[in-house]
């Protein structure tokens, strides 16, 4: 059977040219599920419906910012793939949604999920699944743990790292401060709350003079300001959320109070929070921030709020520009592309792991000058830098140095 | 009689009598579903089989409503907060205590039982629509009760509690989401077969004349508080068990899984499923975890108001929910019978 033997010598010689092409195109070119020569398929999970539906503009931001990419050529010749789910806030969805995204849709990655309660409830599995939990968005203390969760990383400066940073400032410039703290109750509130007790250090039961919470579920705080203000207080720490630090610095100034008032930076916006409770009653607030408050107006001819200008008219012109979570969403979004970008041919998931674990003083465009983006092996909190800043007239105001204060999980 | 009275008689007719044989299937299509339940792992992703356990979770959940509602005719919008309780139960002693996840079962029953039954006692002197508010109130309280400092050592506050997700036991080579699914089916049939027989037992009677008509029964010699009372006692316990389930399934309980809103889903499950027709909460089930997915696909930025609108036909077009397209194919295949 000669014509056998012909059809098998070629079908073998076919075989093994095949072989030896493909492994000369692996030697350059990995990948794992989700990524191709064509596509690189990221997941996300966005509370689009329910309670933190406000959050859902993070996750438009993000997907607008992809078209841009895409339009632009991609990633190294891939397109970006954002495939983005509701969740709605609640952990049971999240898991589901996850499950989703690994099993059903094969994505590389999951990217910027929202909340601290739904990526707490995966955090679990996409570790034992190995996909990377990629830059969550929450300020949670506990995703930088490596060690025990090396497929997930944080982004933003964490919440217990902030209020350290006050605190340290109480000591150094009122060592006597009689302090006020009011929180929200709940996991935001409570890690501030820790942070700004572990700054303090051993006189945090001595200094703070009166400790409040409330409920988001609340119409209005005044009565918890004059409770503080009946306290005593000569300082403030005011850990709320935009709608309640508006009415706390209202109610300040109705009531004559005027302590050293620090802000969360979570409420630091001036077109929603300054503006709205009046630039008279805010001077001297002192907060920290880390990227540009595109409120401010200091900052309308600086270059990096141009381009963001453009991006939006081009891509996402409906979107409230005076929301601190659209500028939030493009830089986070720009640190993904950064990621993917190093990784080269090689996407495997534990190479994007092992680049979004080598950033070295990476600049993505909007942050404040001076903070950077720095991770490594052992360092999975990207952004740990902050700058103090006092609101003067109609602008914040920058003062001292930037100052760094990692908490590990 | 009052406007107030009013309002009340009327909300007890809003649970029309069932006829305790229309409460279940025919035996032939019981062996179906349940044939088509027992294989359909086989075939399909785990994924899939993930939320194939949630649907019969939330089953067993709506069918816990249905034997308050449909069976002694009483309101609840606190279904949440039962299910919390026994999903923490579970936590708590899983990862605290390191108990078997299959005896956390049985105990959160237990537990569920005692608090559903204390509740009920003061929810005795309310009826229809105010009996909703007090259970509704009781959903609101219970994240906030779950965050409370001093439960925080156990619950883990805020940040809720990781469980550990059991394996297939005696090595049998599955994975351990067929194992949990198949897990599941075993103690949703066996309740589901309780509830059935409870319905069709003294006592389940003793409930319809309840619902049918509280001084009737009253009149009868039905001891309406003990009945009344047990009736919440009963529903809670499997709601508790399916909280636990549940919390194994999704291996995460937090206070913010627990709120309002899983109370309200679970209502509309019971309703879109048909109140007082047991198959239904399965159907129910569906509706409540895959309608807002095509919710969601039709239009992100709109996914509520399209489920609001795909609800709104459902409720317009078979009121009765899910019971009423049974009874219709039911009819329909009987006429092609005739013919």
């Amino acid at each position: 059977m000669p014509a056998m033997h012909v059809r098998l010598g070629a079908f073998s010689a076919a075989l093994l040219l095949a072989a030896a092409l493909s492994t000369a195109a692996s030697a350059q070119k990995q990948y794992d599920t989700g990524a191709s020569d064509t596509e690189i398929k990221i997941g996300n999970i966005m509370p689009y419906s329910g309670p933190a539906s406000a959050y859902g503009v993070i996750g438009k931001t993000e997907e607008a910012y992809f078209r841009k990419i895409n339009a632009e050529g991609g990633v190294n010749g891939r397109r970006i793939n954002y495939v983005s789910y509701d969740d709605a806030y609640s952990p049971p969805k999240t898991v589901e949604q996850a499950r989703k995204l690994v099993e059903s849709d094969e994505v590389l990655i999951v990217f910027n999920s929202l909340g601290t309660p739904p990526n707490s409830a995966i955090q679990r599995y996409l570790n034992q699944k190995k996909v990377p939990q990629l830059f969550v968005a929450t300020g949670a203390t506990k995703w930088n743990d490596p060690q025990n969760f090396p497929w997930t990383m944080g982004w933003q400066p964490n919440y217990q790292s902030e209020t350290i940073i006050y605190a340290k400032y109480i000591l150094k410039n009122k060592p006597d401060a009689r302090i006020g703290v009011l929180y929200q109750n709940d996991d935001y509130g409570k890690d501030y709350l820790k942070g700004f007790k572990d700054g303090l250090g051993a006189k945090a039961a001595s200094l703070i003079v009166i400790e409040d919470s409330y409920e988001v579920s609340e119409p209005t705080i005044d009565s918890h300001i004059v409770k503080l203000k009946a306290s005593g207080a000569d300082v403030f720490m005011n850990i709320t959320t935009p709608k309640f630090a508006a009415q706390a610095i209202k109610k300040n100034a109705e009531l004559g109070w005027k302590p050293l008032h620090f802000l969360n930076n979570v409420s630091g916006s001036i077109g929603s929070v300054i503006k709205p409770a009046g630039f008279e009653n805010a001077q001297e607030i002192i907060s920290s921030q880390y990227f540009k408050d595109p409120t401010d107006a200091q900052w309308k001819n600086d270059t990096a709020m141009i381009a963001w200008n453009q991006f939006l008219d081009k891509y996402y012109p409906e979107a409230n520009r005076a929301d601190a979570s659209v500028m939030y969403a493009y830089i986070v979004a720009q640190g993904l592309v950064h990621v993917l970008k190093a990784c080269g041919d090689d996407l495997t998931r534990e190479n994007v792991m092992k680049q979004a674990a080598s950033l070295k003083d990476y600049v993505p465009a909007g942050l404040l000058p001076g903070i950077k983006v720095n991770t490594s092996a052992t360092d999975f909190a990207p952004l740990s830098q902050l700058q103090l800043i006092r609101f003067k007239g109609e602008t914040w105001e920058r003062f001292g140095e930037i100052l760094s204060a990692d908490v590990g999980g | 009689m009052s406007a107030a009275e009013e309002v009340v008689a009327e909300g007890h007719q809003a649970v029309a009598a069932v006829p305790k044989r229309g409460m279940t299937l025919g035996t032939g299509t019981s062996l179906v579903v349940l044939a088509a339940l027992l294989i359909m792992p086989i075939f399909v992703k785990n994924f899939i089989i993930f939320q194939m356990t949630m649907l019969l979770i939330y089953g067993l959940a709506v069918l816990a409503l249905n034997i308050l509602t449909g069976g002694s005719g009483q309101f609840s919008l606190g279904q949440s907060a039962f299910y919390a309780v026994g999903a923490y139960t579970t936590a708590v002693l899983m990862e605290h205590f390191n108990v078997n996840y299959a005896l956390t079962l049985p105990i959160a029953g237990v537990v569920c039982f005692a608090f559903g039954f204390l509740f009920g006692q003061p929810a005795l002197r309310l009826s229809g629509v105010y009996l909703a508010l007090a259970t509704f109130a009781l959903a609101t309280a219970m994240p906030q009760l779950l965050k409370l400092n001093f439960l925080e050592h156990w619950t883990g506050g805020v940040q809720g509690l990781v469980v550990t997700k059991p394996d297939a036991p005696f090595g049998l080579p599955m994975s351990q989401d067929m194992w949990l699914y198949y897990f599941t089916l075993v103690v949703v049939i066996a309740i589901y077969i309780f509830a059935v027989n409870l319905l069709r037992s003294r006592s389940g009677r003793a409930f319809m004349a309840i619902r049918d008509n509280e001084i009737a029964a009253s009149a009868m010699g039905v001891d309406v508080a003990l009945y009344k009372t047990l009736a919440f006692g009963v529903s809670a316990a499997i709601t508790g068990i399916a909280g636990s389930l549940g919390a194994i399934a999704v291996q995460f309980v937090a206070p913010d899984s627990y709120t309002i809103t899983l109370a309200i889903s679970l209502f509309l499950g019971m309703v879109v499923g048909g109140v007082g027709w047991l198959p239904g909460s399965i159907v129910g089930a569906a509706f409540i975890i895959f309608v807002p997915n095509i919710a969601e696909g039709i239009s992100k930025g709109l996914s509520g108001a399209v489920f609001g609108v795909l609800l709104f036909l459902v409720i317009y077009l078979v009121p009765h929910g899910a019971r009423q397209v049974a009874i219709l194919g039911q009819k329909l295949a009987g006429k092609l019978r005739k013919n």
